[in-house]
Formats: C-alpha cells, structure tokens, sequence
C-alpha cells in the first residue's frame, strides 16, 4: 500500500484550517457554544473529543467496507455507525472509570456527551462517503477532532477576556457568543487560500 | 374532547413561539446555520426534521411502556436513525437536488438536540396525541427559525428570495452572509433582538 504524503497533508489542513469543522462546517456548536467558558474544561473536552472521533473513524472503516458493502448495505450507514458510536463511547466510559477514577472525574460528564456530537458522526459519514482508505479516515478523523479542540481553545480564552468587559445586557451570553464565532470564522476564511490540490 | 383539542393548541403553539426551538431552547443549531444558505434550504431541512420528529415522536410514546429505563437513549436513537433513513432515501429518491445541496446535513439529524429532545423530555412521558402535537409545533418552530435565517441569508446575500430577484440593481450583495461568518451573525442579531424584546415585555408587564 503506497502511502500518499501529500494527499495526507491535504487532508490535514483541510479538516484542521480550511474547511474547519466548527467554523466553517458548523458542526459541534453545542458544546462550543455551550462549554466555552473555562479553559481547563475546554482543554479536557477537546482531548476527549480527538481520542473517540479517531478511534471511531477506525472502528467504522473496517464495518462499512468489510460488512456493509459486500452485502450492499450501504443505506444502513447512519444506524450502524451511530450504534458503534454509541457503543464505543460507552465502553471507554467503563474502561476510564476502572482503571483511571481521576481521568474520569475530569471528562465525565464529556464522555457521554460526545455521543450526540455531530463532529463524530458526520466524519465517519464523510470517511465513507469520500471512499477514503483506513489510514486517510484516521488522519481525517484526528485532524477533525484537533480542529475542534482548536476552536474551542481558541473559543474559551477570548470569552474568558471578555468576562469584564462592558457587554450591553441583552448581547450576554449566546449572541455575543456568535458574534465571536462569526469573526472568527472570517479569520478563517483567509486560509482557503491554502488548499492544495 | 373540547379539552383534547385546546391542550393539542397549547402545545403546539408552545413549541412554535414560547418554547422555539432555535432562539429559546438553542437546540439543533447545527443544520440551523450550516445549510441555511438560501430560503429553499432552510424550508428544506426544516420540513425533513419535522417528519423525523413527527415519525420519532409517534413511535417512543407508543413503546415508552416497553423500554427499559437504562437502555432508552439507545432504543430512542435507533428510533430516529430509521426515520432519519426513510428521510434521506425519500429525498434521494424525489428530490436528488436538494438533497445533493443538504447533503450529510440530512444524516448527521440522527443526532439532533432537537429530536432527541423531545423523544427524552416530552414524548417519551405524554400520549400518542400530545406527542403528535409536540412534534408539530417543535417542527414548525424549526421551520420558521430556518426559513427566517435562510431568507435572510439569501436577500442579504444575494439579493434574491426563492431564486427571485427582490431587490433592485442599486443593491450590492454582501457575499459574507452566504458564507459561513453571515450564519453566526445572523443568529446572533436574531437572539439579541429576542432577549431585548423579552426585557422590553418584562418591563411592561412588571
């Protein structure tokens, strides 16, 4: 199997800068809009993110393309990626909870949460979609879940300089929120210069 | 049935104004601003999530008796997924162009806030009867919120409405809010105006 760096790289840049999966793809806004507001507890979700997001692009590369396709199940993509979703958040809950208590008293109420993240999803839909091979769905899946944790980083610490600053009453909170997110979403706009074909 | 009927109204109506699901309870802002380039978009996913919920609602009051309480949010996804399906194979089928513009959008309401919501919070405690008008009135406020920042995406974006010219030459279209950054500050304009007419209403009434 020839591995194609560039094509990887491309790759990496478009899910982490380009096409960005918060910013320009609008995806996991619940907890962007939602947890942004400590850093460590953003640094925590994004971490967790990045580990089920890769994990599940490697556990539903090999279901669709060694049992769905071969019995032309194709349309039966969503339920079954969801349950391995659902099923692998599950198991890491049980497995953190054992053999790491502190670890899992600081994501706790993240891991479940991911579950219903459309970022987790909406890559394995990708992945299958886009026909990518097994080590492409895992660069994709990784860079998703960085560009996330970047965003939401990036998120947390400009909301955290914004706690003393004179907002009027009724742009607290949510609509302030979006209006940050909007301009950041134009900074990113400037690196769709940097795709490489 | 005088009562039935008035408390199907109640409902419904809760979920088009009091309860919207976008401005008041922020659930499903996912497909609220990544799809809502143009006016026909945002009706389109609008309608694809009110059949799910309508679908999803239907079927978790008919079987809450059945489920057993640890394994619900399961059986509940599951549920969704199918409608989701139907959904998506429905639009592939009939409308491959719209489909081709909502794209994963239309998969990735598997797990929609809104949807899985209401499965948890409303149908899965409420009647057959309830939940229809649940999902109608949660489905409809959806509609409206995306059919509203979708038209206002559009006449701002490119000067059109369904396709159609409605403002003069004069206009020059802003491109910005058919790009990713009009989503955010059209939504965030939408629930600055809801807080400042909640205040002003407080005011009054106060």
């Amino acid at each position: 199997m020839d591995i194609n760096i560039a094509r990887l790289a491309g790759i990496v840049i478009s899910a982490v800068f380009v096409n960005n999966f918060v910013l320009s793809r609008f995806l996991g806004l619940c907890p962007f809009i939602g947890i942004s507001k400590k850093l460590d507890v953003a640094l925590g979700m994004g971490i967790s993110m990045t580990f089920v997001v890769t994990m599940s692009s490697m556990l539903t590369w090999p279901i669709y393309h060694f049992v769905l396709i071969p019995h032309n199940l194709q349309y039966l993509n969503i339920i079954t990626f969801i349950l391995v979703i659902a099923c692998f958040v599950q198991l890491v809950e049980v497995f953190v909870r054992k053999f790491n208590p502190v670890l899992y008293k600081a994501l706790g109420i993240y891991l479940p949460l991911i579950t219903c993240n459309c970022v987790v999803l909406f890559v394995t839909l990708l992945n299958a979609q886009n026909e990518l091979s097994f080590l492409e769905s895992t660069v994709q899946g990784f860079s998703a879940g960085v560009g996330f944790a970047m965003a939401l980083i990036l998120m947390t610490s400009i909301r955290e300089r914004l706690a003393g600053a004179p907002i009027p009453e009724f742009m607290k909170g949510a609509p302030i929120a979006f209006i940050i997110a909007g301009l950041m979403s134009f900074a990113f706009l400037g690196f769709s210069g940097l795709m490489v074909e | 049935m005088k009562e039935k009927i008035a408390c199907f109204q109640k409902c419904f109506m809760s979920g088009v104004c009091a309860e919207n699901p976008t401005f008041r309870l922020m659930l499903g802002l996912c497909p609220t601003l990544a799809v809502t380039v143009t006016a026909e978009n945002g009706i389109g996913i609008g309608l694809a999530a009110t059949f799910v919920l309508l679908g999803s609602n239907i079927i978790v009051s008919l079987i809450k008796d059945f489920i057993p309480a640890e394994v619900r949010i399961p059986c509940y996804i599951l549920v969704i997924a199918t409608f989701v399906t139907i959904t998506k194979l429905v639009l592939q089928a009939y409308l491959p162009m719209l489909y081709s513009r909502l794209g994963l959008f239309v998969d990735i309401m598997v797990v929609n806030c809104i949807i899985l919501g209401r499965a948890e919070a409303f149908a899965s405690k409420n009647t057959v009867f309830m939940s229809i008008a649940d999902a109608l009135g949660m489905g409809i406020g959806f509609t409206l919120a995306t059919g509203l920042i979708g038209s206002i995406r559009e006449i701002l974006g490119s000067g059109k409405w369904f396709g159609i010219p409605v403002i003069g030459e004069f206009f020059n279209p802003a491109i910005a809010m058919i790009l990713p950054p009009g989503a955010f500050f059209t939504i965030a304009v939408l629930m600055a105006l809801m807080n400042k007419m909640n205040t002003l209403k407080k005011v009054k009434t106060g």
